[in-house]
């Protein structure tokens, strides 16, 4: 399988985006943003549906929708009450644009396939590069702001009454989703990104009572996820996201069979 | 000796769009005070509260924190929290969240014994581990208070922090914080309906009615004056 150099590209790219899904996965959890993860990765495959359009590489294109929607919608949506109103109008429309753009690129159905849900294939060594040059940057900025984003994260209240900038926090962790939502679309793709950004951490909740913890094992349960996938893909054939996401969901389900047995007790 | 006035509200009032909440609210709070603010719903005793946290602007008036011994250090314990059952953090962890700054990721050797020392002071040692979405209402209280403690404030407010809690389990918590009152010289601001409690742990007492602000030491207030006040609109 290695002896490939695409599988040895996917498996790498793999390896960097269970870490960085994994580790902002317990943040995305942590502030109930799952629907908003999702959201931002229709935006991605607009954004890629744009780049194909104007004849730029896709996670260009997805980076700057991704980016710039990522502050809109912090915006947009500061008050909790209308985030998921104002959520759904956005997502609505990007899913509008994508077709659009697809459309107007007049690519086949196939590549639209291949963005939304992803492709071992194509992966080159240098997309593997910008992909860890762009996880680095967002693991630089998880690392400086840490103490904040876990303070605003766990304990928005507390967070607010302390006086932290939660507004800019907030805005900058949709960012790095951003961010990491057009990293880890490479493999998995745009529709079934908020697997690997919001199953793993989920998981492990149920299982580590401290952050780092959580992180940890969110990162474990994505790499094995990813890994485990990416093999069996090999092996049948079958797309990747299929198996990625069938994993992470039985760990899932495993997680919260595990929880009511232990509260049933 | 007088301590020092840690906060001074000024011709303080709050006004929301064709609705004044307050006005005109003088007071000074003296380092080691215990106060208790009270007052019928709606009167205004979370937006007070949100004014002293620089969490609103007032619409007249001025909030100051005079600078004595480092500056104004505040501590907040609210009634209710965002945490369900299914929360993961360990009352260990939750503690910690209030040690922020421009640190390591990860929790220095001296902010680990300083939050042994606080959950030491707050009773919680033996329950550092329980995840905190699986702690009675009591305890949750408690890790509240040492998560607003961690950081040595000078100033505690209690904002109906005790509301939802038993008899018993108030009253711990209260003994706590009057202990640490008068060990600490730590400013109270208890935000509370209950008067008796009041009478019990405060020294002073500011109560707000629709018709205008009364305070004074504690001894003056009584619980028909409270019926009066909340009647006099």
């Amino acid at each position: 399988m290695f002896s490939y150099e695409f599988m040895r590209n996917a498996f790498a790219a793999g390896t960097i985006i269970a870490i960085i899904c994994g580790i902002m996965g317990v943040f995305v959890i942590a502030r109930n943003m799952s629907f908003l993860t999702h959201t931002l990765s229709e935006i991605g495959f607009s954004g890629a549906a744009f780049g194909v359009f104007a004849g730029w590489a896709p996670l260009n294109g997805m980076l700057l929708f991704t980016v710039i929607s990522s502050v809109i919608v912090g915006q947009l949506s500061a008050r909790s009450e209308r985030r998921e109103a104002a959520t759904s109008a956005i997502s609505a429309l990007f899913i509008g644009l994508g077709i659009l753009f697809l459309s107007l690129a007049n690519k086949n159905a196939s590549y639209a396939t291949s963005i939304l849900f992803g492709s071992v294939i194509g992966i080159s060594a240098s997309d593997v590069q910008q992909m860890l040059w762009l996880s680095i940057l967002v693991l630089i900025i998880v690392f400086v702001i840490y103490r904040f984003l876990k303070f605003d994260s766990f304990d928005h209240t507390g967070a607010r009454v302390k006086g932290l900038w939660t507004n800019t926090l907030s805005i900058t962790f949709l960012v790095l989703v951003a961010l990491s939502v057009s990293v880890a679309a490479q493999i998995v793709g745009s529709l079934l990104i908020f697997i690997l950004l919001t199953l793993p951490a989920a998981t492990a909740k149920y299982f580590a009572h401290t952050v780092g913890g959580m992180m940890i094992l969110a990162v474990g349960l994505a790499l094995i996820g990813v890994w485990a996938g990416l093999t069996l893909s090999y092996v049948t054939n079958y797309p990747v996201s299929f198996f990625i996401a069938a994993i992470e969901a039985v760990f899932y389900f495993l997680a919260l069979g595990w929880q009511k047995l232990q509260t049933a007790e | 000796m007088t301590e020092p006035a840690i906060l001074k509200l000024e011709n303080l009032g709050v006004t929301f769009p064709n609705h004044p909440v307050f006005t005109d609210l003088n007071l000074t709070i003296h380092q080691g005070e215990f106060w208790s603010i009270v007052g019928k719903n709606g009167v205004g005793k979370t937006t007070l509260m949100r004014a002293i946290l620089h969490q609103l602007h007032p619409t007249t008036g001025k909030v100051s924190y005079l600078p004595n011994a480092g500056g104004v250090k505040i501590g907040y314990v609210p009634q209710f929290r965002n945490i369900d059952s299914d929360y993961p953090l360990t009352i260990k962890d939750f503690v910690g969240l209030n040690l922020t700054g421009w640190k390591w990721p990860w929790l220095s050797r001296k902010e680990h014994v300083e939050i042994e020392h606080i959950l030491a002071e707050t009773g919680l040692t033996k329950l550092a581990k329980r995840p905190i979405g699986q702690a009675s209402g009591g305890e949750r209280q408690k890790a509240y208070l040492a998560q607003a403690l961690v950081e040595s404030p000078n100033l505690l407010i209690l904002d109906e922090s005790t509301a939802s809690l038993d008899p018993v389990t108030k009253t711990e918590l209260l003994d706590l914080v009057i202990e640490l009152n008068q060990r600490l010289h730590l400013t109270v601001l208890f935000v509370t309906h209950d008067i008796p409690m009041a009478r019990k742990y405060s020294s002073q007492y500011l109560m707000l009615t629709p018709a205008g602000a009364e305070q004074g030491p504690i001894s003056g207030l009584t619980q028909e004056k409270v019926w009066e006040g909340e009647k006099n609109v």
